[in-house]
């Protein structure tokens, strides 16, 4: 699922200094997440302070064990809401990854059927014709 | 009329500013947390006890972001305001209405390295869309070129040469005192030598009887100010700074750097009104305040705010500037000891921080009984300001 | 000296050409026909340029548009030493206008060089199609 419409741009992120390093790892195919190296916690999406104990010279980057499970999920299936660069339907999940923290993303080869809350899913990561990176999930062995 | 019971209702307790920069490298929400947390230190506060967050619309990440960037559980009172330091207002009444105990207003803001042109491109297109006023300037002025602000300040003041006389050689005296008071301050980064009227006089002529000079440069920067109540202020570990008036001001025929359809463009009627309306409820005068913190993101509109402040009369800006003796430190009304925006870049929070400091005592170039100050800000366009005094 | 322009960039136009600013469009269609038009209140008679949704002296919604002659004085201008738009070939003067009506207008001047300008300068209208698309009001001195 979550195939693109051909000659419509798919909207890329906005990099800056808080989210580079996230955005880095995907490039090289690695999910990292935002970890306290006081606190002992993740946090996602990146941000500039950690919540909990207010430094911001603590933060590194982790790398995930790429597996959680759905969370919550969208089925996109009429032009009214979707983005036209998608082919309806497509789904967008809500993962709770095994570091706790969520991450939303399209699936790869799930039936719209088959997606519900609870599906074990681990990241994949795919290369899109204009030359950036995204990563999606897709089924795995709960 | 504006309600008495603003007068001395509030305290300034606590200042965070980063150090300014042209390429700051982090991010606006890095900022904005980071100058939070270093006015929470200042002031010997938790950071959970904050629980009111104002800002401009215009600078940095709003309450929603940084109050999740700081862990904040709740804030009893948010809002933005528009222009100069007007959203200073907005923690003043938040806290003297009672609807928060700590305020924090903050100002974080890359306007070199940051998103802001990006910010702006999108509001150039949205206010297209939305048929806004502002459209003025895109339909009556751009097709001549006239475009941007220096050309707009260049208009007014070109006028201002000739009514009054005023001279380039006298002007220059704003941007020459401010790089004297720059190089004495550590984050002022433009100037870290004085320049001279000579300086000034060599200065790129940009638009045409503006200097490059008359223009505070861009900067990187972020600032925090904390506002609660005096009482409350009293335990903290600051010596509080009263805030004894706050005030905006509006006057017909306002535009932004632009008002050119008033019978007269040479006036800050916005500021007159601000100046008013800041000495009736402080009960005080132009000649109680022992220092004066004016907007000079473009120089001309000094000898302006001295005139509408009541600090000279109509016409007499230039002579009170000139050669600089009467603003300098020591001088009959000293200005921005700080260097100014001139000195500092683009930050107009800078001027209520340097107050504070003043009112402390730990400026580093400090006005001897600097104990009650008027802090000026929107110069052509809606004002805002505050006096601020020893408690 | 008359403004002059980057042939291959775009010389900002007015929104009308663009999206529609309602309130404007009378004196830019005025402009196409060679004409100043100024709003007038219908009500109070007040004069109003640039054009606006309201009249600031009674309140009233209601206008009706005037020609003017094309007629007044430089009240101010600035010469652009650095362009800040690559439409335009520095240096260049913006004028503003004071209009016998009253009203002011930003214009540029047309074979007055910027060095030659004087606040109370008498001057004129002349139309100048600056592009396929677009006419703008320029002034010259007068007689
Ligand atoms: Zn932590
Ligand atoms: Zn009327």
């Amino acid at each position: 699922m979550a195939e693109y419409v051909q000659g419509i741009p798919i909207m890329r992120p906005y990099i800056d200094q808080d989210n580079q390093g996230y955005w880095d790892a995907v490039k090289n195919h690695k999910l990292v997440f935002q970890h306290c190296s006081k606190c002992d916690k993740y946090h996602h999406p990146p941000r500039p302070m950690c919540p909990s104990c207010h430094s911001q010279d603590t933060l590194e980057w982790k790398e995930s064990s790429g597996k959680g499970i759905i969370y919550s999920f969208v089925m996109f299936t009429t032009n009214k809401m979707a983005y036209p660069a998608f082919k309806l339907p497509y789904a967008v999940v809500l993962v709770e990854m095994e570091e706790g923290v969520r991450i939303t993303a399209n699936t790869h080869e799930i039936e719209p059927d088959e997606v519900q809350v609870g599906l074990p899913v681990e990241v994949m990561f795919e290369e899109l014709p204009d030359g950036q990176t995204l990563y999606r999930f897709k089924k795995r062995e709960a | 009329m504006a309600i008495e019971s603003i007068k001395d209702k509030t305290a300034i307790v606590g200042i965070g500013v980063i150090d300014f920069s042209t390429n700051i490298g982090r991010s606006e929400w890095y900022s904005a947390c980071q100058c939070i947390k270093l006015a929470a230190d200042d002031a010997g506060l938790n950071i959970y006890d904050i629980d009111g967050m104002v800002k401009n619309i215009d600078d940095g990440p709003d309450p929603s972001y940084v109050q999740k960037g700081l862990g904040i559980d709740n804030l009893t009172y948010h809002s933005e305001s528009h222009w100069g330091t007007s959203a200073m207002m907005n923690a003043v009444q938040g806290v003297a209405s009672g609807s928060c105990n700590y305020c924090v207003y903050y100002q974080a803001a890359h306007r070199v390295s940051g998103p802001e042109k990006s910010i702006s491109d999108y509001r150039v297109a949205r206010e297209v869309k939305d048929d806004s006023l502002d459209m003025i300037r895109y339909d009556f002025f751009s097709p001549f070129g006239l475009i941007g602000q220096p050309g707009y300040v260049a208009m007014m003041y070109r006028r201002y040469m000739h009514e009054t006389g005023i001279t380039p050689e006298q002007l220059g005296w704003i941007p020459v005192v401010d790089s004297e008071n720059a190089a004495k301050n550590p984050n002022a980064i433009f100037f870290d030598k004085p320049i001279t009227i000579d300086d000034y006089m060599k200065s790129k002529v940009i638009a045409d009887p503006i200097r490059e000079l008359d223009c505070a440069p861009k900067v990187d920067g972020a600032i925090a100010i904390i506002v609660t109540t005096p009482e409350k202020a009293k335990s903290m570990k600051q010596k509080p700074v009263i805030i004894s008036s706050n005030a905006a001001g509006m006057a017909p025929e306002g535009q932004f750097h632009t008002s050119y359809t008033r019978d007269v463009i040479t006036e800050l009627p916005e500021m007159k009104n601000m100046g008013d309306e800041l000495f009736r409820i402080a009960g005080i005068g132009p000649k109680d305040i022992k220092l004066a913190m004016l907007d000079d993101t473009f120089t001309p509109y000094v000898p302006l705010q001295l005139e509408a402040l009541g600090f000279c009369g109509k016409g007499e800006g230039a002579a009170f500037i000139e050669g600089g003796e009467r603003i300098r430190v020591g001088g009959e009304l000293p200005i921005n000891p700080d260097g100014g925006l001139i000195g500092q870049g683009r930050f107009d929070t800078t001027r209520i921080v340097e107050a504070v400091r003043q009112i402390r005592g730990t400026s580093t170039n400090q006005v001897a009984g600097a104990d009650t100050i008027l802090v000026a800000s929107g110069a052509g366009g809606p004002a805002d300001g505050l006096i601020l005094r020893k408690a | 000296m008359t403004v002059e322009y980057n042939p291959d960039q775009k010389i900002p136009h007015p929104a009308m050409w663009g999206v529609l600013y309602k309130s404007s469009t009378p004196f830019w269609e005025g402009v196409k026909n060679k004409k100043i038009m100024l709003q007038k209140c219908k009500s109070c008679g007040n004069l109003l340029n640039p054009p606006r949704p309201m009249c600031p002296k009674c309140q009233s919604q209601e206008n009706e548009w005037i020609t003017a002659k094309g007629t007044g004085k430089i009240y101010s201008w600035v010469t652009f030493n650095e362009a800040p738009h690559p439409a335009f070939k520095a240096p260049y003067a913006a004028v503003l206008v004071e209009l016998d009506e009253g009203p002011r207008i930003v214009s540029n001047m047309v074979d007055v060089k910027p060095e030659d300008l004087e606040i109370g300068m008498a001057v004129e209208v002349t139309f100048e199609d600056v592009a396929e698309d677009l006419t703008l009001p320029k002034f010259r001195k007068a007689g």
